[in-house]
């Protein structure tokens, strides 16, 4: 069974610090549902309160339509998977996966099958018996995964679970995460400040940042139609141009920048006047010129060849570069440093938005 | 001569004696001059440079005869004189050495058997019996208060607010043990603070005799070994992940279940460290259970005392010092058995 979690307005305070700020949004049952952002924008925390190691300081916590307000974590149908895992290191693998039927009172025989019955999940079959210290990293990953599922939650809720793996390991758990979903067909929480976990796993996402869930959507809006100059600049590698709006209608603006007028769609519908940030993906830009609003020039820092990809930087606004990233298949010839080198991009491929805080690097 | 192979009997230095003492130091600093040696090969790593290699050897040899002179003399030594002295009867020190000064084990019968009359000496074993019980008694009390207060201090309270607390605690111990006794004695006594607060609030008519009960003894024992207690506990529970204690709370777990399932086991060692400590103190603490006990209550300590500065029987006080700490060890390994702790363990 799967239940929706909704957040209705919520505010909690440490003090006078608002870690998250009227998060509202609603989870569907069944659903894979990831929030992204850089550390300390308030994932941890929103994680907390579904789960209700937190209460809210303002708006409800809803989960199968119930309001959990005064529901201590020990009584809401949901469990959570922590940063570090938490594993009870003086108890085997069976004695952890069944942890929370022990409690709940389950007799030994219905717990010995129901863990059986796990370990086959995980695909650690007939290692019930083994320490916790004799476990790789993976397998311990697992085991907290078949012990919060052993209690039959119908939201589970994860915190950066595979923070602490490498990356040939982190690759592998996210599509046995996804599986497992599948079959569990249980709400799953996740917390990430890597975006491509959160792109590749999540049927939505909520990009996060200081507290305020800057936009939710599935990855390839995120990706493609960010909302705001956060997401743009978050999500992916994105170039910003910053200036003014000086014509604009309801599909286009022409914003005034350091390298000219640059032309990018308008989804937010700026006005002739307004503050503005032009984005341009690397893989947008090419080199050479093309019409005249969608080209610039500046002077090449640096060329940087990654194999598939050659990687341009030349001269920004401000302290960052731009990036311009050239395919293999791509005739045009790579420039020098130092030289003066025209880029330029598909007017559909601008994306103007109103200014706003960008990611930090 | 039967005894004179052995040393240091008072007043009496054979020269037998004095050649074991002579032999002893040479024993001792021998043994560790082996260890020394062996203590490079004992670790497997080739490059790990031995004892003598890293102090050379005149400071190597300097340390190993003073390391050896402090267990001889501080060590070795006094329990030697100790040990010796309870298989010997009691004897002025005009026949000592003579031919009634033999091996024997009348000193550790007569804890059994009165040495005059043959009955079951039943004052003593009483007092060893009750002093053992009292301390289990002070032990439990001591974990029941102990444990709350070093969980919260150190899982649910700031560092500022650890420091304060710690201080708290320590500050009371710079009054010395027999003022802090006395002080307790007149909160307790009959016409003490507690009894004139009760029969004030008419909750008693006549004062308790809260020291006859030894209420005192039982409460000021437990408040001289608090730190002790608490130390061990507040370390072992400190280094426990958060994390889990809310993972155990997450899967279901009530408060009671968290401290029997997850932090109890993880501070076990802390436990039994902390525990057989304050066990082993009181058992052999002397002044508290004098001022505070009642009047009726004999601790096994002042048994020993009284044998050796009242009757100056130390043959007969050492033998009985013996039995109570052996009486302790055997307890204390049992209860380390029957919970699972190695001995290793609670050192850590
Ligand atoms: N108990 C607390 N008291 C005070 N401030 C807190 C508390 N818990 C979190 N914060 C603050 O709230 C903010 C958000 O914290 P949170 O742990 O939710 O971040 P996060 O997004 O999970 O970061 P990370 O990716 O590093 O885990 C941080 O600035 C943090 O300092
Ligand atoms: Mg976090």
């Amino acid at each position: 069974m799967s239940a929706g979690v909704e957040l209705d307005h919520v505010t909690v305070r440490f003090g006078d610090f608002t870690a998250v700020n009227s998060a509202t949004l609603d989870i569907k049952g069944g659903e894979f549902f990831s929030f992204l952002g850089p550390s300390g924008c308030g994932k941890t925390t929103i994680l907390r309160t579904v789960s209700g190691f937190l209460e809210p300081s303002e708006g409800k916590v809803r989960i199968g339509g119930q309001d959990m307000a005064g529901i201590g974590p020990n009584k809401r149908p949901t469990a959570l998977i922590f940063q570090n895992l938490a594993l009870f290191p003086l108890m085997t693998v069976t004695e952890n996966i069944t942890y929370g039927l022990r409690v709940r009172g389950v007799d030994k025989a219905a717990r010995t099958k129901k863990a059986e019955e796990l370990l086959e999940l995980i695909a650690l079959p007939g290692q019930g018996n083994k320490q916790m210290s004799e476990l790789s990293g993976g397998q311990k990953q697992r085991v907290a995964i078949a012990r919060a599922l052993a209690v039959q939650p119908q939201v589970l809720l994860l915190d950066e679970p595979l923070s602490a793996l490498d990356l040939k390991l982190r690759q592998h758990m996210r599509n046995e995460l996804r599986t497992i979903q599948r079959m569990v067909g249980i709400t799953f929480i996740y917390i990430t400040h890597d975006q491509g976990e959160a792109l590749t796993m999540s049927d939505r996402i909520a990009v996060m940042s200081d507290g305020v869930i800057q936009q939710i959507a599935d990855g390839k809006t995120i990706y493609d139609e960010p909302a705001t100059a956060f997401v743009a600049s978050f999500v992916g590698e994105n170039n910003p141009f910053a200036g003014t709006v000086v014509r604009a209608d309801k599909s286009f603006a022409l914003v005034e920048t350091r390298f000219g007028r640059l032309h990018g769609r308008n989804p937010r519908g700026m006005k002739e006047g307004d503050k503005a940030i032009l984005f341009v993906r690397p893989e947008s830009l090419r080199l050479g010129a093309g019409a005249s609003d969608t080209t610039l020039s500046s002077t090449v820092k640096s060329v940087a060849f990654e194999g598939n990809m050659t990687h341009v930087y030349l001269e920004g606004a401000g302290k960052k570069d731009i990036t311009v990233s050239v395919g293999r298949q791509s005739t045009t010839s790579i420039p020098e440093r130092g030289q003066m080198a025209a880029i330029s991009y598909d007017a559909a491929l601008g994306l103007a938005l109103p200014e706003g805080q960008l990611a930090r690097e | 001569m039967p005894r004179s192979a052995w040393l240091c009997r008072k007043g009496n230095w054979p020269v037998s004696s004095r050649f074991v003492v002579l032999v002893v130091p040479f024993v001792i600093i021998a043994i560790f001059w082996l260890l020394a040696r062996r203590e490079a090969k004992l670790r497997h790593d080739p490059t790990h440079k031995g004892y003598f290699e890293r102090n050379g050897m005149t400071l190597g040899i300097l340390f190993i005869v003073l390391v050896a002179l402090w267990a001889l003399f501080l060590v070795v030594l006094p329990y030697l004189y100790m040990v010796v002295e309870s298989f010997h009867p009691q004897l002025p020190p005009s026949k000592r050495g003579g031919p009634e000064d033999v091996l024997t084990l009348e000193q550790y019968k007569s804890f059994f058997v009165q040495p005059v009359g043959g009955g079951l000496n039943v004052t003593h074993i009483g007092a060893l019996v009750f002093s053992i019980l009292a301390s289990i008694a002070v032990t439990a009390l001591n974990f029941a208060i102990c444990y709350p207060l070093a969980y919260y201090m150190a899982q649910s309270s700031g560092a500022q607010k650890v420091r304060l607390l710690m201080l708290a605690l320590i500050v009371p111990y710079w009054v010395n043990e027999i003022l802090r006794a006395f002080a307790l004695r007149l909160l307790l006594a009959s016409r003490g603070l507690i009894n004139q607060a009760l029969m004030g609030l008419g909750i008693t008519d006549a004062p308790i005799d809260f020291l006859g009960i030894d209420v005192g003894l039982y409460v000021g024992l437990s408040y001289a070994y608090l730190l002790i207690m608490i130390f061990p506990l507040y370390n072992a529970i400190e280094s426990l992940d958060k994390n889990q204690i809310e993972a155990a709370r997450d899967l279901g777990a009530p408060w009671w279940r968290i401290h029997r399932d997850v932090v109890i086991p993880y501070a076990k060692p802390g436990i039994a460290s902390g525990c057989t400590m304050v066990f082993m103190l009181s058992a052999g603490s002397l002044a508290a259970p004098q001022f505070l006990g009642g009047p009726r209550t004999l601790w096994f300590t002042s048994v020993i005392y009284n044998f050796f500065f009242q009757n100056f029987n130390w043959a007969r006080g050492s033998a009985y010092a013996f039995i109570l700490l052996a009486a302790c060890i055997a307890l204390v390994m049992l209860m380390l058995r029957l919970f699972k702790v190695s001995l290793g363990e609670t050192i850590k």
